[in-house]
């Protein structure tokens, strides 16, 4: 049995709601015409493929190609057609499908982000896809409301309505920020920014032309290098093309087979590190070019980015239940750092846009702490010192780190005894026991908590250092772990769970009684009844 | 000032001792089973195989006597009008604490070897996905009597337990 006491939300039903006639149902612009059969081409690919090969086979695949165009074109068409839209006070309703009519229902009080995007085709015609987040953070996949084909203006006009609740539906409201005019692109036009009286916009932050600098230690293009590599070994695969026998690439692999081996090596990762900077720098500028965040006096929080691809995304600002900064290892070398927000609904997702949540791409350090402290509108859970988590905690980060590095140690020199592996593998297998204690030496210096200001605070690891600032009033349980080994040493795990961001925010490795205090603090109360010392 | 934290109030029902016993005997003799088929199947020098099914026999044996005991000590569940408090584990253990407004769902449930000893599970979400609160091997009564309070609990608070 469920018992199932407090939830709402998007209800997806199949029938016609009561009371849902024609009047009110907007239909998306009719400028989608021109971008549906695009869309649809991928699916529609491998189809129209086979209908070219088996129409030229009679000789009239001309024929054949036309009327597969035809066939794209108008399930774009009927897609348009099918789809409609209306905004109630209440609610948003979506309606589409030809022979599976669905009409998509939500609330518009739980619409917590929207997100506004625009990609090339859709910029040149000038339209924008708007997805209104309801945030289900049980339902993956579930992206909430997707209208994809709104003017910009209507699309800003519709964030306004959804988030602010100001102006009635139907009537677009003021096209706030469409195009936004970051000091770094004098070119653009200035944007009629807020119109309407009662709104303010304050600019927390924009990209600096300077920060491009972080671009190459993102290491985003890796991702790129990587599909592109697949990409093409596929295609040197599939059409039987001997690399070999283009002159430029022939002479490369020339040079590479005769120079020395750690020449050639030294070359081979050179390469890849010039075309993984590049490929990097260019992902940072097409992600965050024109990047800016702003806070509405509506309570939201506001993010635009994109050179190619425009998005805008969105973020009640009563959803906001913490920051959290994260410094990857590169990054952290050269001072950089970026946030993201910890919001309920609001899964940080993967890519280097973390699902919507970014509050600031790779930036100064400075520069990343100052836009948390404008967020959290409170600047000591940001900056304060933490406590740090003691000696036990620092001798458990070796004795995990170091056996590790000591078994691939042993496993190289076993291969080089018995199976004849090179004797140069398992002695520079060695640098893996320095390596290994640097990495726990430094994960022991990230780690600390603290709870300051009603937030708890916690940092961790190495290879991405982050600190959570979590709201304590976001705070939903406590998970108490401790394995075997952390029970012999007095340490435990305690974990914040959080209907925001990552939904566990962990306090590693805490001396017991410690944790209790932590928990104590940061939600009075929960455990009293559950101390020892009130037993009877 | 505390010292610690105490263990939650109830124990499961002792029945449960048997259904994890009897759960991790079906793990075990998957295993053995594809090591018989591996040993029917050797031609010559069935020594490793051997060994290996001893070595696997040993590991059952200790992990069927010492694992439910263990785990029935430490299993361990509490529900104030406040919060929801469970211990579960054995080699590793966890406490997890949920104030009972921010309990979503509350689950029972009771799978086919369950039932067989006449126990049931309980499941408590809340806004979290890391934090569900499981409670294993009650009686039914109990599973049922809890899954009862915690929905008329988690129904006299209001708002959206986020």
């Amino acid at each position: 049995m469920t018992a199932n006491p407090s939830r709402a939300g998007t209800a997806d039903t199949e029938a016609t709601p009561p009371g849902a006639g024609t009047q009110g149902w907007r239909r998306l612009n009719v400028r989608m015409l021109l971008i549906y059969p695009i869309q649809e081409l991928p699916r529609a690919l491998p189809a129209l493929f086979g209908l070219v090969v088996a129409g030229s086979g009679r000789g009239n695949g001309q024929a054949w190609s036309l009327v597969g165009i035809a066939i794209v074109v108008g399930l774009g068409a009927t897609r348009w057609l099918t789809t409609t839209y209306r905004i109630t006070p209440d609610q948003i309703q979506v309606r589409r499908g030809l022979l599976r009519r669905r009409v998509l229902t939500v609330p518009r009080d739980r619409v917590r982000t929207v997100d506004v995007t625009a990609h090339a085709l859709h910029r040149l015609l000038g339209l924008a896809r708007v997805i209104a987040g309801t945030g289900q953070s049980d339902r993956e996949g579930d992206a909430g409301v997707r209208l994809d084909g709104l003017t910009a203006a209507e699309a800003a006009g519709l964030r306004e309505e959804l988030l602010h609740h100001r102006a009635g539906p139907g009537a677009p409201a003021a096209p706030t920020a469409t195009a936004p005019a970051g000091p770094g692109s004098p070119a653009a036009p200035a944007a009629p920014t807020a119109t309407a009286p009662a709104v303010v916009e304050v600019e927390l932050t924009h990209l600096r032309p300077a920060w491009i600098r972080y671009g190459p230690f993102t290491l985003s293009g890796v991702v790129t290098l990587g599909l592109l590599a697949g990409f093409l070994s596929q295609i040197v695969n599939e059409a039987h093309v001997d690399p070999a026998r283009f002159g430029l690439l022939r002479d490369l692999m020339d040079q590479l087979a005769e120079a020395a081996l750690w020449l050639a090596i030294l070359e081979v990762v050179v390469a890849v590190m010039v075309v993984v900077a590049a490929a990097s720098t260019i992902g940072y500028v097409l992600a965050f070019w024109r990047f800016r965040l702003t806070r509405h006096s509506g309570g939201t929080l506001h993010v635009t980015r994109g050179l190619v691809t425009v998005r805008a995304t969105t973020i009640e600002e009563r959803r906001l239940r913490g920051i959290e900064v994260s410094e990857p290892l590169l990054l952290r070398a050269v001072g950089g750092a970026r946030c993201i927000a910890i919001a309920t609904g609001l899964r940080v997702g993967r890519g280097a846009e973390r699902g919507g949540t970014l509050l600031l791409p790779p930036a100064p350090r400075s520069e990343a702490l100052r836009v948390a402290a404008a967020v959290m509108r409170r600047r000591e859970p940001v900056t304060a010192p933490l406590r740090a988590h003691g000696p036990a905690a620092r001798r458990r980060r070796y004795t995990r780190a170091l056996p590790v590095c000591a078994v691939a140690v042993a496993a190289a020199a076993a291969l080089w005894w018995w199976a004849g592996l090179p004797a140069w593998v398992w002695l520079g297998s060695l640098a893996l026991l320095p390596c290994g204690a640097l990495a726990a030496a430094d994960r022991y210096r990230s780690l600390g908590h603290a709870v300051v200001d009603g937030d708890l605070v916690s940092a961790a690891g190495s290879l991405v250092r982050r600190r959570h600032v979590l709201d304590c009033e976001g705070i939903i349980g406590w998970n108490l772990r401790q394995s075997f080994f952390q029970r012999r040493s007095g340490l435990v795990t305690l974990t914040a769970t959080t209907a925001a961001g990552r939904q566990a925010y962990h306090v590693a490795d805490v001396a017991a009684p410690e944790a209790l205090r932590v928990a104590g603090e940061a939600l009075p109360g929960l455990l009293a009844p559950f101390l020892a010392t009130q037993a009877p | 000032m505390a010292t610690g934290l105490r263990p939650p109030r109830h124990r499961v029902s002792r029945r449960a001792i048997w259904y994890w016993t009897a759960r991790a005997a079906f793990g075990w003799l998957a295993l053995a089973a594809i090591q018989v088929i591996w040993l029917l199947l050797a031609r010559e020098g069935a020594g490793w195989h051997l060994t290996a099914l001893v070595v696997t026999a040993l590991l059952a044996a200790a992990h069927l006597v010492v694992m439910p005991q263990w785990r029935y000590r430490v299993h361990r569940w509490e529900a104030t009008p406040e919060a929801l408090y469970t211990q579960s584990g054995w080699f590793n253990q966890e406490r997890r604490i949920a104030p009972i407004s921010r309990i979503q769902t509350v689950d029972s449930e009771r799978g086919p070897l369950e039932q067989i000893f006449g126990l049931a599970n309980v499941t408590v979400t809340t806004a979290s996905a890391a934090g569900p609160l499981r409670i294993h091997g009650l009686d039914d009564d109990t599973a049922q009597r809890l899954v009862d309070d915690l929905t008329t609990s988690a129904q006299a608070m209001r708002g959206d337990a986020t």
